[in-house]
């Protein structure tokens, strides 16, 4: 009973992260998200993963989404029932064509060294992803991870 | 973003550390691409003993350099890849690309038998 009463102060948790698109806080955004999980135990594999799918968003909305300038990115963290909910918005370019800017190898900037891996590589590193994007309004992208079956938070 | 670079035998021996993201690539590319002309594109071993975190902007920095390298005539190769980076480098299919050795001496030799 005990241990039920905190699985549902874990459901409750959240937390919200905004920064200029400034590169060094790629390494401040998936640090922040690792911290946030740590109460679910999850493995170094999982922690790994989960860190490089939120690096990959927050770099995209810093180099596609503003072009390397200026503007503000959004990061929202939820738990709940031993899946962590990452969101990473941001307001700039957006993109018109989603199913394009997913395909493995796809890249708008080959100048920049991109080689148009990181969205095939949230989607292998979490268990759901999606995009919302509006050409000009911006970009938002939410990816789920399970963390802790339900079992072991029972 | 530190990284130690040693010439042997003419080839250079790169070795990172810290986190390999966009913020840590920028700088890091110009200056590899610098000891490569000073090393006149002979080799290049880039060792990730210790890198314990790697994105795709990992995979670029790889990527661009095997490009110059490739252009030029001289071979790279990489080493000591902790568990960690596995999953990127498999899911990326760089080890088909480029060849991957346990540690900086047999990458070495492969550069010079090449
Ligand atoms: N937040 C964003 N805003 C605008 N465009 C985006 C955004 N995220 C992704 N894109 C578009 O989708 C494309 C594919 O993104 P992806 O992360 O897969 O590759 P990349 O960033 O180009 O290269 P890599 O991630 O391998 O460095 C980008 O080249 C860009 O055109
Ligand atoms: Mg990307």
């Amino acid at each position: 009973m005990e241990q039920k009463v905190q699985s549902k102060v874990i459901a409750a948790n959240y937390m919200h992260l905004q920064f200029p698109s400034r590169s060094e806080n790629e390494s401040l955004a998936r640090v922040a998200v690792a911290a946030f999980v740590t109460v679910l135990d999850p493995t170094m594999e999982q922690l790994t993963e989960l860190k490089t799918a939120v690096s990959e968003a927050v770099t995209n909305a810093i180099i596609h989404g503003y072009d390397g300038g200026e503007g503000e990115v959004r990061l929202h963290c939820a738990l709940k029932d031993g899946t962590v909910e990452v969101v990473v918005e941001d307001d700039g370019i957006g993109i018109e064509d989603i199913d394009q800017a997913r395909q493995p190898l796809f890249t708008s900037r080959p100048e920049l060294e991109r080689s148009g891996m990181g969205l095939t590589i949230i989607e292998n590193f979490v268990d759901e992803f999606f995009i919302s994007s509006e050409p000009g309004r911006g970009t938002r992208v939410t990816m789920r991870k399970v963390l802790a079956s339900s079992e072991t938070l029972n | 973003m530190q990284i130690d670079k040693e010439v042997v035998g003419g080839v250079l021996v790169v070795r990172l550390r810290g986190e390999l993201d966009h913020h840590a690539v920028e700088p890091l590319r110009d200056e590899i691409e610098q000891s490569l002309e000073n090393t006149h594109y002979r080799g290049l071993v880039l060792s990730f003993q210790g890198i314990d975190f790697m994105d795709s902007s990992g995979l670029g920095l790889i990527l661009g350099r095997y490009r110059t390298l490739s252009s030029r005539g001289g071979k790279m190769v990489l080493c000591e890849v902790n568990a960690n980076l596995r999953k990127i480098f498999e899911l990326s299919g760089i080890f088909k690309v480029v060849p991957v050795f346990e540690s900086e001496d047999s990458a070495l030799r492969a550069i010079k038998e090449a």
